[in-house]
């Protein structure tokens, strides 16, 4: 057994299972005498429902059931629940329109659940689906926010005036206008963030199962977050109370935000499972995913930054509009507003900043979190941003970063918009990512790729980002509907091993071996004595899930809670079998010693007189080693760091490839480098897919024309680089492990690197900004017109 | 309905299946082998990826009728009967090449094919334009590029043992 504890590189031990084919996600569990449910979906953004004739549909063969909204409604179910209210510039409360479980009276994007047949074979449940008529009047759709936006648009709610869903705003506008008023010079941009779909391998699944002896469901779903399901679907849609509802996250096939949401399909199968007294599963093509998984970003903005004579930045204006699709999704509100705009200090010192967000329906898939999640959209518009400035300053792109950067000894840093950091050296990240990519002598590889001819660039983005969320009371004053905090329980068993129990969930993230590195580093054991649990409400008393990269900040800091409850109780049970005080007790490597003794108890020796309570202090403690902890937040944490991108551009094709990344990041304390590195590597090439392949396309009437891995550009192996992964740490000053996060900083970082580094590679042709995609096209139109305009120069 | 006869991971077996039945269909459903996986409906992903007749094929695009006398092999019947791990599931492990493990099956079964037909050995460029027919949207393939650079050593006989990751 090698070092296993704290800052090593574990290998997973979940990869075993993984390997061999034994893993179990959802769509591998298979019920006895299960049904199969297929979604028959809108195929119009936007359409009354006249009538829906489904006999011919039932009179098909194997099936069992067809059900429409109406069945639903009949039967009172509610609708999909919304989990954070945002208020208007005027304290009213957002748009909240009704989100049914299947459609009812209308459809209001390409996708949405209109009727569900559950047959006795997949095959029949879809062969049936073609027979369901549906009279459809066709409305006019309001496809972008643009068009929603215009006078007389179409209503995607009837109820909703100008398919405005909130209005909201951020900071002191007073103080912005002013300091623009005495402003140097004036950087502005105006930018999309494109919008995208986050396609997780793995796609969607739910299987429900209903015991008629008991009353109680049961719900497998690919889900981060089971007990936010349990508590959503029980408490608003379905009624069912949470003794009477178990559900299960197994094995997940990644996430990235979109499946910590309530989806409708989730409701239907434990609905239907109850209705027909038989397990029912359904699960996603790939084809679905693309029209009902949440999407992510689509921000359409435009800033200013106010400068100083000096470069320095006195203050910034953001204006946003943000796209909820048709439906408010679980979290979609709290994403541009509370996520984005508190984000916008950055990594900088700008003392004054006003932020104004109007939300928007439109007839397409809702919106929501997506890695990130409204800091990859501040960061973006940040950092893009910054770079113009030292454009229109003529200062060089890392100076004028250095000469606004908050300084390491002004934590803790009140932010102009809410936020409090708490710790942070944004020089020594970016110092570290100079030295690491030969910033220095870049100009040098530069003039060789001319000679190659190509256009060779570099790109730079010192980011920050809050995760670890969050504190209750916080959130809950900004209009959040949960808690934030984070639960564990340790079981410490008769012999010795610990069971571990934690509310957070793994899909890709590897808690199964940093939870078991955390905890035998704390109880001095070997990890092959801790197992880690999670991913079922039967078994985790409590949990809020995986999300904003949140697992070890907050699900970690509760182990460590729990853990501590564990060794003081012990430390009694050793004072008691070692006839000595407790305060002489010291618990070091795994034994209880009497201080400045040989006298000592082992955890297991501990463990079994607590079970086996012969010999213990019967009359103050009580039998059993086993603690539940909740741990809320008393912060968000904020990881930072600098990455930079050099890419090269073939003048000709427009391609770009981008030939080094580099990445160094603060997230604070690190348990598993290894997985830490695999965590940010996945997070920028989701960052390097954003800038260069990725983008979401509907057509004028609605249609999603990136609707398939066929048309939306997944990045592949050969568009990517090697990523060059670095950590310069600082401590979390709030949590006792001193973690941040590693989650999401990539695809927050990323982004800007990459467009700054295509912008660089430009630089002759007149370009001061590009929006992401940077497609070869939309680069070949670029020199294509730059060389038009020098040669008429 | 038709029957197919062939052999799985070395086990004769005998279906019945649908015309219309998929290989992935039978293996998962029928066989419940769900260490094979499906994750588009494009063949665009490759999460499907096994080998038929030692060859690898994305199993949602044949027809399990199309199999007939074949010899197929799944994730499921790469180690040896004793535990031991392929070099390619040892290195995968060893390198972190895979986290929420979905992609994985397809990525390691494509990843044994390409180094078999490469005896001469393949460069990191050569392994990530291998890899064109592979989706993971977890690693970055950073780690999966690595992991199929060390395992090609061992399996032409180039290395004893798997060079160890870096710490």
């Amino acid at each position: 057994m090698g070092f296993e504890g704290i800052g090593a590189s574990v290998r997973r031990r979940e990869d075993l299972r993984f390997l061999s084919g034994r893993g179990t996600y959802t769509d591998d569990i298979n019920r006895p005498n299960q049904a199969y449910a297929v979604i028959l979906r809108s195929p119009h953004a936007h359409a009354r429902i006249r009538g829906i004739d489904t006999s011919r549909a039932r009179s098909a063969p194997g099936v069992i059931a067809v059900f429409t909204g109406a069945d639903m409604a009949a039967e009172k179910i509610g609708g999909l629940p919304c989990g954070w209210q945002v208020k208007n510039k005027d304290g009213t409360p957002m748009a909240e329109p009704p989100h049914p479980v299947l459609a009812v009276g209308k459809v209001r994007h390409v996708g949405d659940p209109v009727a569900v047949v559950i047959a006795e074979s997949k095959a029949q449940a879809r062969d049936a689906a073609e027979r369901i008529a549906v009279d459809w009047e066709v409305l006019p759709a309001a496809a972008t926010m643009e068009a929603a936006l215009k006078p007389g648009a179409p209503l995607v709610h009837d109820d909703v005036p100008g398919n405005l869903c909130y209005d909201w705003h951020l900071g002191d506008k007073a103080a912005v206008e002013a300091a623009f008023a005495k402003a140097h010079k004036i950087a502005r941009l105006e930018l999309t963030n494109n919008r995208l779909i986050p396609n997780a391998m793995e796609p969607r699944c739910a299987v429900g199962e209903y015991d008629p002896a008991t009353g109680d469901y049961t719900l497998w779903t690919t889900s981060q977050n089971p007990h936010v399901i349990r508590l959503l679907m029980g408490a608003f849609v379905l009624n069912i109370p949470e003794h009477k509802l178990r559900v299960v996250a197994p094995d997940v096939g990644g996430g990235f935000g979109s499946k910590i949401y309530h989806y409708a399909e989730e409701a239907i199968v434990t609905w239907a499972a109850g209705k027909l007294k038989r397990p029912v599963k359904w699960t996603a093509d790939r084809t679905e995913s693309f029209m009902s998984d949440a999407h992510g970003r689509d921000h359409v903005t435009k800033a200013e930054l106010a400068l100083d004579d000096q470069g320095r930045f006195l203050a910034l204006r953001v204006r946003t509009l943000a796209n909820m699709g048709a439906y408010l999704s679980t979290f979609a509100p709290c994403v541009p507003t509370y996520l984005y705009a508190t984000l916008l200090a950055g990594v900088y010192t700008t003392p004054a900043i006003y932020a104004e967000v109007k939300a928007v329906f439109t007839n397409t898939v809702p919106v929501d979190a997506y890695r990130g999640a409204g800091r990859p959209e501040a960061t973006f518009l940040l950092e893009r941003l910054v770079d113009i400035a030292a454009l229109e300053m003529g200062m060089d792109r890392v100076e004028i970063r250095r000469r606004n950067f908050i300084p390491k000894d002004a934590f803790p840093y009140q932010t102009p918009v809410a936020l409090q950091y708490d710790s942070g050296d944004y020089h020594r990240t970016l110092d570290e990512a100079l030295e690491a990519s030969a910033w220095a002598t870049f100009e040098q590889r530069r003039a060789e790729a001319a000679r190659r001819g190509k256009l060779r660039g570099i790109g730079i983005s010192t980011y920050i980002e809050a995760c670890g969320i969050a504190p209750s009371a916080v959130v809950g004053s900004l209009g959040a509907r949960a808690g934030l905090y984070e639960v564990a329980n340790i079981r410490v068993n008769p012999t010795g091993s610990i069971t571990v129990f934690t509310g957070t969930h793994s899909h890709g993230q590897g808690h199964e071996t940093t939870f078991a590195q955390l905890v035998a580093d704390r109880f001095g054991v070997p990890m092959s004595q801790v197992e880690i649990v999670h991913g079922d409400t039967a078994k985790v008393p409590f949990g809020m899930g995986t999300y904003g990269s949140r697992s070890l900040a907050v699900g970690g800091s509760a182990i460590v809670k729990a853990a501590d409850k564990i060794i003081a109780k012990a430390k009694r049970i050793a004072a008691h079998l070692l006839e000595a005080s407790v305060d002489d007790i010291e618990f070091k490597d795994g034994m209880f010693r009497v201080a400045g003794t040989d006298r000592a108890k082992a955890l297991a020796e501990i463990s079994l007189a607590a079970y086996v309570p012969h010999n213990y202090p019967i009359e103050e403690l009580e039998p059993g080693l086993e603690e539940t902890a909740f741990y809320d937040p008393k912060n968000f944490t904020f990881p930072a760091g600098c990455h930079i991108c050099e890419v090269e551009i073939d003048p000709e094709t427009g391609e770009v490839e981008v030939v080094n990344f580099t990445a160094v990041d603060d997230v604070g304390r690190v348990i598993n480098p290894m997985i830490v590195e695999g965590q940010v590597q996945g997070g920028v090439a989701q960052g390097i897919g954003q800038a260069l392949l990725e983008t979401c396309v509907y057509d004028e009437a609605g249609q999603l024309v990136s609707g398939s891995m066929m048309d939306y550009t997944l990045p592949r192996a050969d568009d990517l680089p090697d990523i060059r992964v670095g950590t310069a740490v600082t401590m979390c000053t709030h949590n006792p492990l001193g973690v941040k996060g590693c989650g999401e900083v990539g695809a927050i970082g990323a982004p800007p690197a990459v467009i700054g580094a295509v912008v660089d590679a430009l630089r002759d042709y007149g370009v001061r900004h590009i929006d992401m995609p940077a497609t070869p096209q939309k680069i070949w139109r670029i020199i294509q017109a730059g060389r038009q305009r020098l040669a008429a120069e | 309905m038709p029957k197919v006869s062939l052999t799985v991971n070395g086990k004769p077996v005998t279906v019945e299946v649908e015309n219309r039945t998929l290989l992935v269909e039978m293996l998962r459903e029928q066989l419940r082998l769900t260490g094979t996986h499906v994750g588009c409906d494009t063949s665009q992903c490759g999460a499907c990826v096994v080998h038929v007749n030692g060859a690898s094929v994305k199993s949602c695009t044949i027809l399990a009728v199309q199999c007939e006398g074949a010899d197929v092999l799944t994730i499921e019947g790469l180690a040896s009967p004793d535990g031991t791990l392929h070099p390619m599931q040892e290195a995968f492990r060893e390198y972190h090449a895979l986290q929420c493990g979905f992609c994985t099956p397809g990525m390691v079964m494509s990843a044994i094919d390409l180094v078999q037909r490469n005896p001469q050995g393949l460069s990191d460029r050569e392994i990530r334009e291998g890899l064109e027919g592979n989706l993971c949207r977890c690693t970055g393939y950073h780690n999966i590029v690595r992991a199929i650079a060390a395992a090609q050593l061992v399996m032409h006989g180039k290395a004893k043992e798997l060079p160890r990751a870096a710490e």
